[in-house]
């Protein structure tokens, strides 16, 4: 068991809060930095995947995890950067420039997407933010000119000046260096003043107005902000994938980036890479288990559709946490072994809150 | 009290109508620099109403309200808090996910002095902003008892430590008026002693104006200057706090007509 003396305030703002944190995390970088010669092609390959989706999953954990607000049309904005990058780099504009412009675009779309966020909550925002990822997936669709259309368009590799990053392992740190980025400009936010308006919104819109938070100005951040990594991850992915269609940023994958936080454990920037690990690993899990499933079962074609429903009920019914909270809860038992209890992590009714204000 | 003689807040003839209802109807009142003025009244007199005026969560329908020369009702209402106005809430609005230093340090929000770049980046500007915010909000938490509590989530607290957490995050706004909502409302009598005590303090220690709503009439009557009774959204007596308990026109609010209260007084004596 770890006990911590703090002696100064700067422990509790540094991120690493002790000689723990820097070990592992230090290991976990290290050993990310020596993927590319540990992994297969294919295992470095799915690596980047993870990165990618990591880095969409953090923009839409400071949304939805702690802004509060949730967006089922988050699709809309990785496909807008995704092809903007495919657009860009088409042209020959260097990779660095189309990468901020591809965030730039996102971000001011997400702006856009984010006005209604002003005057509707809850399930309203999520239908209003739907309808704008279907009309999005319109535009890929009908758009000939710049999206290719139904027929799709081939995305080149990343290449400034001279320089082609053409090769898995070159693009695998170039997706590392921007995961790591982004998840330290989050954990910024998350503690500095802009990040605490975040939260203030989610728990409570009527104190944090009183409190002398501009709701309409965070909540626009916060929309323009996760925008810009949706975008980011997006313009990553239409490198990684090279062909572009309208249909890869259709209803089917918001949701999936929607499963991807929840299941990481909303509220928490772990959640979102253990999200898009969950979301990377688990098609494989299931083509996997296809060969030991009688056939009725294993070869249904719903089978993935079906066991991500079962999943995600799952964890809202039994770890609403999401798989963060269920390491947390492992870490909290053998931390202070053997004094864990059962109803350690359970939240307490909160009672008697104001209807009235609503 | 302060050489500036002139209210602090004033209210002149606000009204407010919900639909047919005629919420709060034409209320007007100084609030003194340095005093602590408590608004009273039965349920549904229009108290809460009239906070949530001057925090501006409802417009009035008429009527304005003047916090130290400038217009509240011409204000966006994120603008009060960095005039200097702080409030707390009748049922507790506190951020229920956060701990109690993150809820203080919202708190802190209006005395922010980085942009979103440099906390962004969390430059040195921010790491100092950071550690200075922190050592106000050490200065409440000392002040409030709330050592123990400090990095506890507020969904993990007791009703009665919620509601000083409450207190403790409209003190880091450093406010110059306090509008507190009911401060005792849930507490038992052993905290709504600590209660009257600390607002005595905040008054003494952070010369600190307060206005509040207030139904446990000992305490109104140990820590107010001045009272204001309202029924049905009309104001009914305002003076010292005897004085308004003794108005005949709060005592009928209160118990009904004042004859029937006439024969209870004598039997008391």
């Amino acid at each position: 068991m770890r006990f911590l003396f703090k002696t100064s305030y700067e422990q509790d703002i540094n991120l690493a809060k002790h000689g723990g944190h820097r070990f592992w995390y230090g290991a976990l970088l290290a050993l990310l930095v020596a993927s590319p010669w540990l992994l297969s092609e294919y295992g470095l390959a799915q690596l980047t995947f993870v990165l990618i989706y990591g880095i969409v999953g953090l923009g839409l954990m400071l949304l939805a995890g702690f802004t509060g607000l949730f967006s089922i049309g988050h699709a809309a904005f990785l496909g807008v950067g995704a092809y903007t990058e495919a657009a860009l780099v088409g042209l020959g504009v260097p990779f660095p420039i189309a990468l901020a412009c591809a965030m730039g675009l996102s971000a001011a779309v997400g702006v856009v997407v984010g006005l209604p966020a002003l005057r509707v909550k809850g399930m309203y925002l999520g239908i209003s933010t739907m309808a704008f990822g279907f009309i999005v997936a319109e535009v890929f669709a009908r758009w000939e000119s710049v999206t290719g259309g139904n027929s799709g368009k081939h995305v080149k590799a990343p290449a400034i000046g001279g320089w082609q990053l053409d090769s898995g392992t070159e693009f695998y740190f170039l997706c590392l260096v921007l995961a790591v980025g982004s998840t330290l400009a989050i954990v910024n936010l998350l503690r500095s003043p802009t990040g605490r308006a975040f939260v203030a919104i989610r728990d409570s819109e009527i104190s944090a107005q009183s409190m002398g938070i501009h709701l309409a100005r965070y909540k626009t951040m916060s929309f323009a902000i996760s925008a810009a990594l949706a975008g980011l991850g997006g313009a990553l992915y239409a490198h990684m994938i090279k062909f572009l269609s309208p249909d890869q940023f259709d209803i089917i994958q918001s949701i999936d980036l929607l499963l991807m936080v929840v299941i990481g454990g909303l509220g928490s920037v772990h959640g979102a890479f253990l999200g898009a690990i969950f979301l990377i690993v688990m098609p494989q899990a299931i083509n996997a288990s296809k060969d030991f499933l009688p056939e009725a079962i294993g070869q249904a074609p719903g089978l993935k559709a079906a066991v991500y429903g079962l999943v995600l009920i799952a964890f809202v019914l039994f770890e609403p946490l999401g798989l963060y909270g269920r390491w947390l809860k492992i870490r909290t038992f053998f931390t202070i072994f053997p004094f864990y209890r059962k109803g350690m992590f359970k939240r307490q009714k909160s009672f008697q809150k104001s209807d009235r204000l609503r | 009290m302060s050489p500036d003689a002139t209210p602090l807040l004033s209210a002149r003839e606000i009204s407010v109508r919900f639909g047919g209802v005629l919420a709060v109807n034409r209320v007007s009142f100084d609030v003194q620099r340095g005093e602590v003025f408590t608004l009273i009244g039965p349920n549904g007199a229009g108290k809460t109403t009239v906070f949530n005026l001057i925090s501006r969560i409802y417009q009035p329908t008429s009527g304005s309200i003047w916090f130290d020369g400038t217009e509240l009702t011409a204000c966006p209402p994120h603008e009060v808090a960095r005039l200097g106005v702080a409030r707390t809430f009748q049922n507790i609005e506190l951020f229920e996910h956060a701990s109690v230093l993150q809820n203080l340090l919202i708190g802190r929000h209006t005395h922010r002095r980085t942009g979103f770049w440099q906390d962004l980046l969390f430059t040195g500007a921010a790491r100092r902003a950071a550690v200075q915010d922190r050592e106000r909000v050490e200065h409440v938490i000392d002040f409030l008892d709330l050592q123990h509590h400090r990095d506890t989530l507020i969904a993990g607290l007791p009703y009665g430590v919620r509601k000083v957490v409450e207190l403790a995050r409209a003190l880091c706004v450093e406010p110059r008026l306090l509008l507190l909502d009911e401060p005792s409302s849930g507490l038992n009598v052993e905290e709504t002693e600590d209660m009257a005590y600390w607002i005595h303090d905040i008054r003494r220690e952070f010369g600190v104006t307060v206005l509040m709503v207030e139904h446990d009439m000992s305490l109104v009557s140990k820590v107010s200057d001045r009272v204001l009774a309202m029924n049905q959204g009309e104001v009914l007596a305002m003076g010292r706090p005897a004085e308004v308990q003794s108005h005949p026109g709060v005592i009928e609010a209160y118990l009904g007509a004042s004859q029937d209260l006439s024969s209870l007084r004598r039997e008391a004596a």
